[in-house]
């Protein structure tokens, strides 16, 4: 063993602090445990005489044995493997990975939200019911729709509680129309959420400059389909200019438009998807609202309609008594022609309440600041960065742009490779390989988090990068080099599928 | 910036945006508060709100009230977890990764099933992913819901079916609290029977029964559990022959939040695992050959197949995941059957209370895990605003849920209930003043 191999053994950091560390299971020793429990006030009883020894399991099969300082250890090392916002730029295309301010996270936690019961009386839970009614007419006012409902859990929860609501709209008119469109620029979700809901999906192909076209949606806008469902600025990072006139086109015809929220934080106060034409629309309140993302949620995905749609929201819905400010408010279940209910109480309130605080923060004036900060830094990055990489749609964008590695094309490098070499320089790479009508997509969403030298540091990186695709090839291809894991084996993990952890037999 | 850009001023970065549907006024929201406004405003309006802090608390109805050691949030506080996003990126993700896989041996070890996945948004769209999920499986159509099943969760099952050829069968409850047999319900069209254990009257199904009703026609069984402490004490639902698992683990470690952010799980057997909706982790290993984690089997979901795809889910419950996993490693396999039989212990002497108490009833028979039914004489409505009097959240008016059985409150007792509340709670639904 080389000096530099026994330095790297030392206790159980591979290299300084950056410590490997095994499964939970791995670390279990018997007659652990990591809480405790007050002595008992009331007799014990006997599981087996209660409930029958034959209904009851004889071992925890798959739990640790842990003290608390291990519990502690391990998720605090497992913590150290992550990139995230607070650590630096996480320039996620269409993800909006915007600074989570940490006043939120403390109200979120004030017991009256944290540790209240969404089946408690009304009466107990004024607090609650104010904020959501306040937060559905701030959303309502920021998108220029009618009425808003927060249940849905998450975007694409959202998406099917919109397309739900479209259904019915249609049903109760008597018209049975089995499609919806949707662009090739559209999230996966948008046609998931529409087969869910028993539709026909045609897609509808963007022009050669990146927007859609409204003859497009003529030749396809037919009195069977439901709905357009259209994400505006698109994935692409555009505004889709047309859109007022292709409403027209779809309204004249019967048809709705649903608007995908995700790309909302472009829109802040500049123009409102409610005076585009959009009749439903989602928010991702882990985007634009800046509620954390969580490693992968908990988000929300509230809704927002036109008052055509509104007899069809979820319920219940939240309603203040007497229509005077001071009269309280209750939940509303007496709509016969609602969709229904979508969570089992109402929603991911956490998140609400996270959103809530948010927009109260910024008010007005930094809300529109958001927008024009997004932009600004969207614009400034594609600026800085054309020429280099190849601006498949070289127009000016909203909150993101798309880039692709065309421009790279003779080193053998690829997107890919791009990306995890981007992660050598401190940086989360962009979201890549999508949209799918471009080629080789680094879709990056820089929010107005970022400051100039933050930008103007992320733009070195990736010219150095395209310099490295040129000058060393094969530092680029075999990057990361600087993770605790080297590029991972994603075919062997899907051919062989390991998906749980199970104890080696003894041999 | 904007010299860098070509343009002269902000204004001009939104050219494309037609002058006519420009938002020409600002926006009608509240003025800009500083942080210091925020919480005054915000810590009034949540001190309008009830909570099991500040109560002696005895409601559940598929939300628990369980103490959460302080480490869970220490944990969920750090940024690296929650300022971070789907793990796409595996080689800066393997926290979050291995915290999933660890999540997900759990969750298999706990149901007795094969694979878990990576959380759903909570209970209720669980169950309804879980019905989808077995008339996918079956191609048939129709679904035989228990009546016992979570009443919301009921509801959210309908309205996700409500868009495809589904059809729903009522399966009624026997007056012991539990599910009546299913003999005649299901048929060659069942694609599943969905059970709820133990069921919304608190009452312990018999899983084994109903897994051999439903396989006698070739049907699925989907097992709902909405209280995941009872999976400590009871035999796992996959070895009593249950298909596919799912629920709410609220209860590991997750505030009650108002009902929200919550945390659905969903398990099956590894014959299914291509049907299986939301994000799995499988384990694999780097250009070095050392054990990594990444997502996998993406080509069920939607950013591969689209309108094919087995869910729409996307984003799920990751951070609830986590705090689950912490909270399930701080109590292991020997904490987490203690609490579990705490919970059995207090609800028996309040069983046992109830049953001494004249104008008291238990309008059901079956076993009971932490949740049961008490029958009240007179007002329910009056016997839950005298507990409220005694500070005391008294549990759920089962009037709009089970009118049959007279006026009853769906009572739960966890670990947080002391023996003098529970007393007093019996003493207010009994008819005593404070």
């Amino acid at each position: 063993m080389s000096t530099v191999d026994r330095r790297l053994r030392v206790g159980n950091a591979t290299n300084g602090f950056a410590y490997e560390e095994p499964l939970v299971f791995e670390r279990s020793r018997p007659g652990r445990v990591g809480f405790s429990l007050p002595a008992c006030d009331v007799p014990e009883s006997d599981p087996a005489a209660v409930l029958g020894a034959a209904a009851l399991r004889e071992d925890l099969e798959g739990l640790p044995e842990l003290s608390e300082v291990d519990v502690i250890r391990h998720f605090t090392r497992l913590s150290t493997w992550n990139a995230s916002v607070d650590l630096g730029l996480y320039p996620l295309g269409s993800c909006t990975m915007k600074y989570n301010p940490k006043i939120n996270e403390k109200i979120a936690r004030l017991p009256g939200f944290s540790a209240a019961h969404p089946m408690q009386p009304v009466a107990l839970m004024q607090g609650f019911l104010q904020l959501a009614y306040e937060l559905e007419r701030q959303l309502a006012e920021i998108s220029g729709m009618d009425r808003v409902t927060l249940q849905p859990a998450a975007g694409a929860q959202g998406e099917l509680a919109g397309i739900m609501m479209i259904r019915a709209y249609h049903e109760q008119r008597g018209e049975k129309r089995l499609e919806v469109l949707i662009p090739d620029t559209a999230h996966g979700t948008n046609p998931a959420s529409a087969a869910l809901n028993g539709y026909r999906v045609i897609p509808v192909p963007s022009g050669e400059d990146g927007v859609l076209h409204p003859e497009e949606i003529a030749k396809r806008m037919t009195p069977g389909v439901a709905a357009l469902m259209i994400t505006n600025p698109s994935t692409l990072g555009l505004f889709e200019e047309h859109i007022a006139q292709i409403a027209e086109i779809v309204h004249a015809k019967g048809g709705l438009i649903y608007g995908d929220g995700a790309n909302l934080n472009a829109l802040l106060g500049i123009t409102r998807p409610g005076d585009l034409g959009i009749d439903v629309m989602h928010f991702n309140l882990h985007k634009t609202f800046s509620t954390p993302h969580g490693g992968g949620g908990p988000g929300a995905g509230p809704v927002g309609v036109k008052n055509a749609l509104a007899p069809y929201l979820p319920i219940p819905v939240v309603r203040r008594l007497g229509g005077q400010e001071g009269d309280g408010f209750t939940l509303d279940y007496d709509f016969p022609r609602s969709i229904g209910r979508l969570h089992a109480n109402f929603g991911n309130v956490g998140m609400l309440v996270r959103a809530f605080a948010y927009i109260r923060s910024l008010g007005p004036d930094g809300l529109r600041r958001c927008a024009e900060m997004a932009v600004l830094n969207a614009n400034y990055l594609l600026a800085r960065l054309r020429g280099v990489y190849h601006v498949p749609y070289d127009r000016p964008v909203m909150h993101e742009c798309v880039l692709s590695d065309r421009h790279l094309d003779g080193t053998g490098i690829t997107t890919l490779d791009v990306a995890k070499r981007l992660i050598d320089y401190g940086y989360h790479p962009p979201t890549v390989y999508f949209p799918l009508i471009v080629h080789g997509a680094l879709m990056i969403e820089p929010t107005e988090s970022e400051s100039l030298e933050g930008l103007d540091r992320f733009v070195d990186a990736m010219l150095a990068i395209a310099e490295e695709a040129r000058e060393d090839p094969e530092l680029v291809r075999t990057a990361p080099h600087h993770t605790r894991r080297s590029r991972l084996d994603e075919t062997r993990a899907a051919r062989q599928p390991v998906l749980r952890w199970q104890p080696e037999e003894p041999s | 910036m904007l010299e860098a850009i070509g343009i002269g001023s902000l204004e001009a970065l939104f050219a494309n945006v037609p002058q006519k549907h420009r938002l020409q006024r600002a926006l009608a929201v509240p003025a800009a508060a500083s942080e210091q406004e925020l919480v005054t405003e915000l810590s009034a309006l949540a001190a309008r709100n009830a909570h099991h802090a500040g109560h002696d608390w005895f409601l559940g109805a598929g939300c628990y009230a369980h103490f959460i050691p302080s480490a869970v949030d220490a944990i969920a506080s750090r940024s690296e977890f929650y300022t971070s996003y789907t793990p796409y990126q595996a080689e800066i993700s393997q926290g979050t990764l291995q915290a999933i896989f660890e999540w997900q041996t759990m969750i298999c070890g706990l149901t007795g099933l094969e694979v878990s996945n990576a959380s759903m948004y909570d209970g209720a769209s669980a169950a309804a992913e879980a019905a989808l999920m077995a008339m996918r499986i079956t191609r048939r159509t129709k679904v035989v819901l228990a009546d016992s099943v979570h009443p919301h969760y009921r509801e959210v099952i309908q309205t996700y079916l409500g868009g495809l050829e589904a059809r729903i069968v009522a399966a009624p409850r026997s007056p012991d609290g539990r599910t009546a047999p299913l003999a005649g319900l299901v048929d060659a069209e069942t694609a599943c029977v969905v059970l709820q254990q133990p069921n919304f009257w608190g009452s312990i199904e018999d899983v084994a029964a109903a897994a051999a009703a439903a396989r006698a026609h070739g049907a699925k069984l989907v097992v709902v559990v909405s209280e995941a402490l009872s999976l400590a004490l009871l035999r796992p639902p996959g070895s009593l022959g249950a298909d596919i698992v799912c629920g709410e683990a609220q209860s590991f470690g997750v505030p009650i939040g108002i009902g929200g952010p919550h945390l659905g799980f969903m398990a099956t057997r590894m014959a299914f695992v291509r049907n299986l909706p939301g994000r799995l982790v499988g384990q694999t290993v780097d250009t070095e050959g050392r054990r990594g984690f990444v997502l996998t089997l993406s080509t069920r979901e939607q950013h591969i197949r689209r309108e094919r795809a087995t869910s729409n889910i996307c984003t799920n419950q990751g951070l609830c995941l986590l705090m689950a996993t912490v909270y399930l490693s701080l109590l292991g396999r020997v904490g987490l059957r203690k609490l579990a039989e705490r919970n059995l212990a207090k609800t028996e002497y309040a069983k046992a209370r109830v049953r001494a108490t004249p104008g008291l009833a238990l309008p059901f028979t079956a076993p009971t895990f932490n949740e049961f039914a008490v029958g009240i004489r007179g007002d329910a409505q009056a016997a839950l605003a005298r507990a409220l009097e005694a500070g005391i959240v008294g549990g759920l008016d089962l009037a709009p849920y089970a009118p049959e059985i007279g006026p009853a409150v769906l009572v739960c007792a966890t670990e947080l209930a002391t023996r003098d509340a529970i007393d007093r709670l019996v003493a207010a639904l009994a008819g005593a003043r404070p």
